[in-house]
This record gives structure tokens, C-alpha cells and sequence, in this order.
């Protein structure tokens, strides 16, 4: 890697004053895509802020929602009573992101911000009507994802937390790619009173996406059933040497119905 | 005299005593080895497949920050530095030779594939190196690209020296006799295949660490060598032009191999030469990237199989045409891969009359091709194996029944097949019955029964493999091209206490030899074998010796440390029969001591040693004292394990992911030295096969970029790709070494493909599927059974 400036600051303010005093800075949560990105050369910021000084790592109950600090890491998410509880689906998801290294480094204010397209956490974001909570706004899941490594984020803006919300059911079933066992398809559904919502990773050419058509279908039939006779389309998922649209668009149908319990 | 207490001789699991320093992370390898004032070296590389360098502009590398020194193709070529060398060449249909194009250091105004060296800057860190690799500015004359080997005929002319790409176009067999064979056939089965391109991947990639003494002239290299001897004859004679006793090569613990550490790569050359240039060490590390581009890569092929069968269903016939790509250079052992170590082995275990084969071996803006465990072994297993379970389905035989009718029958040994080799023993009916038995081969049916109530296809299929190794003898080696002889060296040291000091020509890169050896020693000598160490991979301490590859390092190496110790016993015979006073033919040696017959006169061996160290009561007039005696074993003949192995799988028709379910391996390796080191050669072994059947796939695109060169996307196989592995065994012992031992490094990747891949198919069987190829991943199979069902709907 180039040399670059490392800077671990004590709150999100100081964070925000150390990246800006930065030419091209950049926020480190977890490094699990960054630190193996400078690794290679792909990537000469001026300078590091480790954001895992700010006090971000806290899991709450908060009523309707559990509240997760951006800094908390994959394995806390896993291990949590509190979301083991509300929604174990989250922690089975958590539990299976990386291996046991990435899950005891990897965070989830860092996966949801790179939003690479074969991440698990964005699904659950997604399909839990999460809130995003940034040092400057709430930002809703819907409006958050807007396309393959890109989100809402402005520049120096900092994901504090996210609130998920309890849903009366939910799943993740994820097909991982054979080798990087990253999602090749990954599929997040959730079942809330007004309706159920189903949000695909790994597979969208735009990112996690909430596939509509499987949401009307068990939204009124709680049932792999219902998904029978849906045709799912292969347009605009991606295409690479492990998985074709045609082969993508099948697992997600299966994926789902695996899901749905 | 201590008192023996333990003997761990041949046949006992002792555990590996070389395990405790790996398991604990205190291995020593060459990138743990710093040496005062060191640099390192960075290698600039092609980004592009095949193009004309017309410029290399260094000046601002040259004054970059920390740099030592920025060299080129003009610098190797001023210093008249050779490049790697072909270690085996064959003749050609049409009387000329294997075209052997050179393969210099750094690229000489061309280069051939992506990764290929450009450029070496020298500095005081990696990072700094690096940094001023960017700065070089090559610019590119871009040429197009050969990466289909099948029609590389057509493409752009690689190598002045090799017209239409073909380095070699070889034959062996009776071509007339089996085209006869074929014409006059009951029935003709054929089949073309495809070996896929695989990633050697060993965990430990590839490093070198030279120095240069400008006192005495004399280079040491540390480096990642599976035969650190053949390294310092190529380096010497062919490269540098020194003297051998100028140049000391270590290769220290070395973390796997798998084949792609026999050859010297350019890396390792350019270090020592810019060692001198420089006068300070230089080191090089690859990183996993460089790995995945550089390390030779392994298999490879297509082949067109015409099997011809009489009326009884026995196989009159067997034609084989094959194309295999060998990359951007012929790396060492390249060429002898396609060609004797897989058109000999295409007999099988089957009694077949007739057989021809015709290897084209082709050049591509690819990364080399070489040995990879089993290297051309497992391409004819592959080809016959698919085909003899494809030709039984044709004919309505059970697969099992169809191999027995076509077996060599055991009394017919030695057995000389139609492809030159004479196989020395066998008997292949009763480890083809074990298998069935160990993984209850006559329920099967109710077992698939029972899977398609769930929804899931299961299949079996199976595998009877040959296989040849330890290459020899040297004599037939040379007559079949071969530039190397193929012996190994011993020196079996017995120090003045009685402990022991084996030196071995062969190099353990995870076999386990330390343990091996060892209690080859101590059961013959009967001793315990914590009391013998054995020492390998130094050119300054083993004697020259030809390394560890191609499954040899038992039957070679393990045969020459037997006759030294034979040696051994001998000459002690002749001192304890000066100490007690008897006749030397009235000396027995047994349990460690040495008997008058029919007395109870004996001397331990250690007191044995002690009086040849200590020769104040000794024959010296007719004995020279002191105890080690040196053997260097040329084998006569190949060895030939075989065996069979059943894979039971399990495929989700809704995925398409194949589940190994079941496997049962049983293999004749002869004697067993050490049946836990063995079993974990079989379980690595069929790893490896099932990585090559299910996951593994090294992909080149249209301009040859290695699409899979990190693990996001060439699949490794981890644990839990793989079964619970049934391991047993026949023993029909090799007729012509001491030990009657054969070899298992590379048995399990040999025998497990074509049994996981016939295995694939017959589950997909009902669906009307008669084809799979390597990778069966999930997508394509998927993509045969939604093909099966919209064929089945038309």
C-alpha cells in the first residue's frame, strides 16, 4: 500500500474535523474491503480515520426497533440477546457473513456504506424498513441504496446506527458464490403487519433490490406456495463466471421459497 | 548402551515428528530469512497478452526514492545470462524435434503473456520497489492474443522458433493395428473431453533470498524448491556458467509444491544475478496475485477417444488425439507431461491389444503449463475412466462388471501394455471389489430411490485408476528424452553414540519424510526412531539428489536410504566380527544387535558405532574406521500403484449444487511405511480431485487476462466441500524395490475426478444426461438438467 496519515479520533465530531482537515480522506470502520483495496494499490487516500474509537458498537431495544451502532461488528450482531430475540434472522444473516476473522473485524455501519453488491447486510436493511442514522439525518432504507457501491451518503457524512424494525417473521437464505462465498443471490424477507417485504442481494446489477412481485405474492399467501407460478425476470441482474441472469433469476425464486418458513 | 525401548518401524502410524514446529507457526521458510543489508526486488509485469515492447523508459524509476537498482531485458542479455531450460524434449510425427524457443530472464523485445517480466527494480523495502515499478513507462506494440489452444494453429505467431504454435506433435502406439481395430469394432464408443486449466495453489507462495560472497565468489540461495539440487545444476551450467561448488542452494521448509515448485523460475535466477550486480542480498516474495499469474499453472487438454469393443463387450482398441496448451514458454517439465506420462498410462488396468495416441502440444499467450500432482497421470485416468463408464452405459454393462471383463487378469503380470510400459505387478479385481463393499455398492438403488422421494438425484460413479511413479530407470529416461537421470542419493551417517543422520537427495514440502525415512532406519536397524534425523534440502549438506515429484520419494528415495543401511549393516558385520572373535558369515543382525549363530555372543549396534569411531579394538588393517556409507538407487523400473475409488453424490435439481455423499477409496500402494501419513496423502489427494471435478477452473478471456486470479473467484475446495473419506487398501508389493513400497502422493488426484464426474451423470442419468465437464459447478449443472427437461418437453 502507499503510506497514508492514520487517525483514530474519539467521537464522530473529531472524526468529522480530522477527515475534513484531509485533502482526500477516507472513514475506516471494520477495513474489510478498504484495507485489502489499499492493499493492492487501488486506493492512496491521504489520510485514515478509524472511526472504532467513537463509541458506535452499542445494541439497544428501542420498542418497535433494535438499534445497532454502525460500529458494531458482525460477530456482536450474531451473538446478541437482543437481536436474537427480535429478529433472529438478522443475527443468522450476521452470522454468516466472511469467516470468523471478517465477522470479528467486519462492521456493519462499513458494509452497508460500501454497499457492494454480493454484501449480506443490505438486504436486511432493505426488507427491515431500517433507518439509517447518520450524524446529520435519518435516512430511510428505500431512499438509502442508490445503485451498485453507491448510497445516499454525502460526502463527510458518518452512519451512526441503524434501526431495524421487528418484524413478525423473517428469513435470509443465502446461495453463496462457490468461491468468495460472498451471496450470489441472498434473500431477506420479512413479514410485518402491513405486508411482507423481500429484498435480493448478490444479484442485482444495481444492488440490493426489493423484488415486488414476491412481495404482492406473500404478502397475501405467507407460503412458498404462492410462489409457484411467479416467473422471475432476469433482467438486469448481473451476469459473471459463476452465475448466469437465467441461473440468477432461478435462485432467487428458490432462495426464496427456502426463506419463507 | 541405552536400552531400545520403542521401535516405530515400517507399517506403525507414528505420528509426524515434523508437525510440532508447523502446528505451532515456528516453520522456517525462505520469507522468514533476513540477511544483513538486504534489498528487495520487485518484478514489473505485462498487463498485456502479447505484444512488442518497443520502448522501456526506466530514468525515473532509476532515482525513485530508496531504489538500488532498476534492470531490464538489455542488462540479463549483456551479462549473456541464460534462461530456464527444458528438462525433457520428445521427437515429432514428422522426425524433427520439440521446438525449444528461449526463455529469457526478462523480456527481450517481446512479451507472451500477462505476468510475463518486464522489468526488476531493486530497493531498500517492497513498498519502495513498488512505488517505483509505476514510474517505468513500457509502451506496448499490442498483438493479438492466442488463448484458444485448440485452434492456437491459427492464431499470431508466437515464438519465432515454433510455426503454428505447435512445440511438438508426438506419437506412440501402433496406429494401422488400432485404426483396424476400430473399423473392424462390434462397437465404437467416443468421447472428447476436457481437462480444465487449474491453479496449483500451494499455501506457501513462491520466494527467493540470494546472496553473493565477493571473497570466495560463491552465491547462496534460499528458495521455495521441491529439488533444491536440479535447481544449482540449472542455475550453474545453464544460466550463470559457475561451477556447482560456487553456488549453495537451501530450500528450507517449503509449504506445499503440488508439482509447481520443481522448476527455476525466472524470479529465483534474477536474484542471484542481481545479488553480484548489486553486492547486497536481494529477496523476492510473491504475493498471491503474482502466484496465481507466474506459478506454472496445471493440465489443460482436450482429447477425442474412440474405444473400440468386440461382441463380447472387451475392448479390442483404444485411440486417443490430444491437444494440450503449454503456455507462453516450454517450462521444464512441460513437455513430458502430455506425452510419457499420459500417453503410457492410457492401457489403464485393461488387457487392450491396441493402442495409439497422438499428443499436440500447443502454444498460447497463457502462463506456462506443467506438472501438477499427478501431471498427465490424471488426464488418462480421466479420458479412459469417463470412457469405460460411458461405454459400459452404451452397451447396458454395469460399470463394475465391464471393468472386471476388461482387467488384466492377475496372472498375466508383468504385464506389457501396448504404450511402452511393462507393469511389474497387480491385481486389480480385489480392490475394485472392496470399494463396491465399502460403500455398499449392490444397495445403491435403494439409496437413489430413496434420495428421489426427497427431490434429489443421486448417482455413483466410479474409477479404476493406474498409475506410474517414480520414473525410471535412467537408461529408458534418456531413450525417451529425457535430460535428467532419475535416481536418488542417501548418505546414512551413523555418528560414534549410534544415533543417526540420514541425508536425503529427495524434499519434503509436507510428506512427511522426517517420520518416513526415520522409520525406515530405525526398523532396520532396530533402533528407536527418535534416534535418527533426517536432514534434506541444502546442496552443501545432502548428497545431489533429484528431489521430490512425481510420487517418488519412497520408492526412490526411501529404496536408497535402504541400501545405505544395508551397507551400513554390513560393515558393522564385519567390525562385530572382529570384536567377537567369530567368523563375518556367522554374524546375524537382528533386533538392533549382532549374534554369533547358535551363541549367545552379541554386540549391540551402538556399541558397533563406538568401536568404528573409537578404533582401538578394530581391523584397520583391513577396515577403515568410522561408519557412513553414501547409495545412489536407480530403480529398474517404474512402480504402479492402482486402485479404485467410488464417489456417491447428491445433486439439488433446484440449484444444481452436487453434494459428495459418500466416498470409498481403495488403493494398492504396495507396502505401507507409515498407513496415517498415507491416509492423509489419499484424503489431500482426493481433495484435490474433487476441487478439479466441482470448483476449480483457471479462466482466461478472449485477450488473456486471468479472470480467476484471486480466491473471489477460483474456488478452492474447503472442508466442507468434501465427505468423510473411506480409505482402504489391497497390497500386491512392487516386485522390484527393497521395501516393496509403491507411492501415494498423487494417487487420489488422479483416481477421484472421473469417479465424482461419472457419479454426476449417472444421478442426472434419469434426466436423460450422458455429459458433464470439469467444473460440474452449480450453474452448469442446473443449466443440463433445465436443458434435459426442455429437451424432454419438445
Amino acid at each position: 500500500m502507499y503510506s497514508t496519515k492514520y487517525i483514530k479520533p474519539n467521537s464522530t465530531s473529531e472524526a468529522l474535523e480530522a477527515i475534513k482537515s484531509m485533502g482526500e480522506g477516507k472513514f475506516l470502520a471494520g477495513g474489510m474491503t478498504l484495507i485489502p483495496t489499499l492493499k493492492q494499490r487501488l486506493a492512496s487516500p491521504d489520510g485514515l480515520v478509524d472511526i472504532s474509537g467513537c463509541d458506535l458498537d452499542s445494541i439497544s431495544d428501542e420498542g418497535d426497533t433494535i438499534k445497532i451502532g454502525a460500529m458494531t461488528k458482525h460477530a456482536s450482531v450474531a451473538e446478541s440477546g437482543l437481536v436474537n430475540e427480535a429478529i433472529p434472522a438478522l443475527a443468522k444473516l450476521a452470522d454468516g457473513i466472511g469467516d470468523r476473522q471478517v465477522r470479528n473485524r467486519g462492521t456493519l455501519g462499513g458494509s452497508v456504506a460500501n454497499n457492494d453488491p454480493s454484501a449480506c447486510y443490505p438486504s436486511a436493511v432493505l426488507a427491515l424498513k431500517a433507518i439509517v442514522h447518520t450524524n446529520t439525518r435519518s435516512i430511510e432504507a428505500d431512499e438509502f441504496f442508490t445503485g451498485m457501491f453507491e448510497t445516499a451518503l454525502e460526502e463527510n457524512e458518518i452512519i451512526e446506527a441503524i434501526s431495524f424494525s421487528k418484524p413478525t417473521k423473517a428469513n435470509y437464505v443465502k446461495f453463496p458464490n462457490p468461491a468468495s462465498r460472498y451471496a450470489m443471490v441472498g434473500v431477506f424477507v420479512a413479514q410485518f403487519n402491513d405486508g411482507v417485504r423481500v429484498a435480493v442481494t448478490g444479484a442485482g446489477e444495481g444492488g440490493v433490490f426489493r423484488h415486488a412481485e414476491m412481495e404482492a405474492a406473500l404478502s397475501s399467501n405467507y407460503n412458498a406456495d404462492a410462489l409457484s407460478a411467479l416467473e422471475i425476470s432476469s433482467d438486469g441482474l448481473i451476469s459473471d463466471l459463476h452465475a448466469s441472469p437465467e441461473y440468477r433469476a432461478n435462485l432467487i425464486k428458490e432462495m426464496t421459497k427456502r426463506a419463507v418458513v | 548402551m541405552t536400552e531400545v525401548t520403542k521401535i516405530d518401524g515400517i507399517g506403525s502410524s507414528v505420528r509426524r515428528t515434523e508437525d510440532k514446529k508447523f502446528l505451532t507457526g515456528k516453520g522456517r521458510y525462505t520469507d522468514d530469512i533476513n540477511r544483513p543489508g538486504q534489498v528487495q526486488a520487485y518484478f514489473l509485469r505485462s498487463d498485456v497478452a502479447h505484444a512488442e515492447i518497443k520502448s522501456i523508459d526506466t530514468k525515473a524509476a532509476q532515482s525513485a526514492p530508496g531504489v538500488v537498482g532498476v534492470f531490464t531485458g538489455s542488462d540479463i542479455a549483456a551479462d549473456k545470462v541464460g534462461g530456464p531450460i527444458c528438462g525433457w524434449v520428445v521427437p515429432c510425427r514428422d522426425g524433427s524435434s520439440t521446438k525449444e524457443p528461449p526463455h529469457p530472464l526478462l523480456a527481450q523485445g517481446k512479451v507472451r503473456f500477462v505476468g510475463d517480466a518486464v522489468a526488476v527494480v531493486v530497493a531498500e523495502t517492497m513498498e519502495q520497489a513498488k512505488s517505483a515499478a509505476e514510474l517505468i513507462d513500457v509502451d506496448y506494440n499490442e498483438l493479438t492474443p492466442v488463448v484458444d489452444f485448440v485452434n492456437a494453429d491459427e492464431g499470431a505467431q508466437i515464438h519465432e522458433e515454433v510455426p503454428n504454435n505447435c512445440y511438438f506433435d508426438w506419437e506412440l502406439g501402433d496406429e494401422s493395428a488400432t485404426n483396424k481395430a476400430i473399423e473392424s469394432a462390434a462397437k465404437v464408443v467416443k468421447l472428447s473431453v476436457r481437462n480444465n486449466r487449474l491453479v496449483p495453489n500451494a499455501m506457501e507462495p513462491r520466494s527467493a533470498l540470494a546472496e553473493y560472497d565477493s571473497l570466495d565468489e560463491s552465491y547462496t540461495l534460499h528458495t521455495t524448491s521441491q529439488n533444491p539440487h536440479l535447481t544449482r545444476l540449472v542455475l550453474a551450467a545453464f544460466m550463470f556458467a559457475i561451477p556447482e561448488s560456487k553456488l549453495r542452494v537451501i530450500a528450507p521448509d517449503v509449504g506445499g509444491g503440488f508439482g509447481s515448485k520443481i522448476y527455476v523460475y525466472i524470479e529465483e535466477a534474477v536474484c542471484v544475478w542481481a545479488s553480484k550486480k548489486i553486492g547486497r542480498p536481494v529477496k523476492w516474495t510473491a504475493d498471491r496475485t503474482q502466484a496465481f499469474l507466474t506459478d506454472c499453472h496445471g493440465r489443460d487438454h482436450v482429447n477425442d477417444v474412440q474405444l473400440a469393443l468386440d461382441e463380447n463387450n472387451k475392448i479390442i482398441g483404444l485411440r486417443v488425439d490430444t491437444v494440450c496448451n503449454l503456455g507462453a514458454y516450454l517450462s521444464a517439465f512441460s513437455v513430458v507431461v502430455p506425452t510419457i506420462l499420459h500417453g503410457t498410462l492410457l492401457s489403464g488396468q485393461y488387457d487392450i491389444p491396441a493402442i495409439y495416441t497422438n499428443v499436440k502440444g500447443m502454444a498460447t499467450n497463457t502462463v506456462n503449463v506443467d506438472a501438477y500432482r499427478g501431471a498427465g497421470r490424471p488426464e488418462a485416468t480421466y479420458l479412459l475412466e469417463r470412457t469405460m463408464e460411458t461405454a459400459a452405459k452404451e452397451v447396458g454393462m454395469d460399470p463394475a462388471e465391464f471393468r472386471r471383463i476388461n482387467f488384466i487378469p492377475k496372472d498375466a503380470f508383468p504385464y506389457q501394455t501396448q504404450v511402452a510400459l511393462q507393469y511389474d505387478i497387480g491385481d486389480y479385481e480385489p480392490h475394485l471389489d472392496k470399494a463396491m463393499e465399502m460403500i455398499d455398492y449392490s444397495n445403491f438403488e435403494k439409496r437413489r430411490a430413496e434420495a428421489a422421494k426427497r427431490g434429489m438425484y443421486r448417482g455413483i460413479g466410479m474409477s479404476s485408476y493406474i498409475e506410474a511413479c517414480g520414473l525410471a530407470p535412467s537408461a529408458v529416461v534418456g531413450a525417451l528424452g529425457g535430460r535428467v537421470g532419475q535416481w536418488e542419493s542417501a548418505s546414512v551417517r551413523v555418528n560414534p553414540t549410534g544415533t543417526i543422520s540420514v541425508f536425503t537427495g529427495s524434499h519434503s514440502h509436507g510428506q512427511g519424510h522426517a517420520t518416513t525415512f526415520a522409520q525406515i532406519v530405525a526398523d532396520k536397524l532396530g533402533i528407536p526412531m527418535e534416534n535418527v534425523e533426517v536432514i534434506h534440502g541444502d546442496t552443501d549438506k545432502t548428497p545431489f539428489g533429484m528431489g521430490s515429484y512425481g510420487s517418488r520419494s519412497l520408492a526412490s528415495g526411501g529404496s536408497a536410504i535402504s541400501k545405505a543401511v544395508d551397507k551400513i549393516i554390513n560393515k558393522s558385520k564385519k567390525i562385530a566380527a572382529h570384536l567377537l572373535e567369530a567368523s563375518e558369515d556367522d554374524i546375524d543382525f537382528k533386533d538392533g544387535k549382532f549374534v554369533v549363530g547358535g551363541t549367545d555372543k552379541e554386540k549391540a549396534f551402538g556399541e558397533i558405532a563406538l568401536a568404528a569411531y573409537v578404533p582401538h579394538n578394530y581391523p584397520l588393517e583391513t577396515l577403515e574406521p568410522g561408519l557412513e556409507e553414501n547409495a545412489f538407487y536407480d530403480p529398474t523400473n517404474f512402480v504402479f500403484p492402482s486402485g479404485t475409488h467410488i464417489a456417491e453424490v447428491e445433486i439439488d435439481p433446484a440449484t444444481g449444487v452436487v453434494e459428495v455423499v459418500d466416498w470409498a477409496a481403495c488403493d494398492d500402494f504396495g507396502n505401507l511405511v507409515n498407513p496415517m501419513i498415507v491416509e492423509g496423502q489419499v484424503h489431500g489427494g482426493i481433495a484435490q480431485g474433487i476441487g478439479q471435478a466441482l470448483l476449480e477452473d483457471a479462466h482466461y478471456d478472449e485477450n488473456g487476462q486471468l479472470l480467476t486470479a484471486s480466491y473471489m473467484d477460483y474456488c478452492m475446495p474447503r472442508a466442507d466441500d468434501l465427505p468423510s473419506f473411506k480409505v482402504g487398501y489391497t497390497n500386491t508389493p512392487c516386485t522390484h524395490n527393497d521395501l516393496g513400497v509403491k507411492g501415494c502422493g498423487e494417487a487420489g488426484a488422479i483416481a477421484s475426478p472421473p469417479a465424482l464426474i461419472n457419479a454426476v451423470i449417472d444421478a442426472l442419468s434419469p434426466l436423460g444426461v450422458t455429459d458433464m465437464s470439469m467444473p460440474a459447478t452449480p450453474q452448469k449443472v442446473w443449466k443440463a438438467i433445465q436443458e434435459s427437461q426442455s429437451v424432454a418437453a419438445e
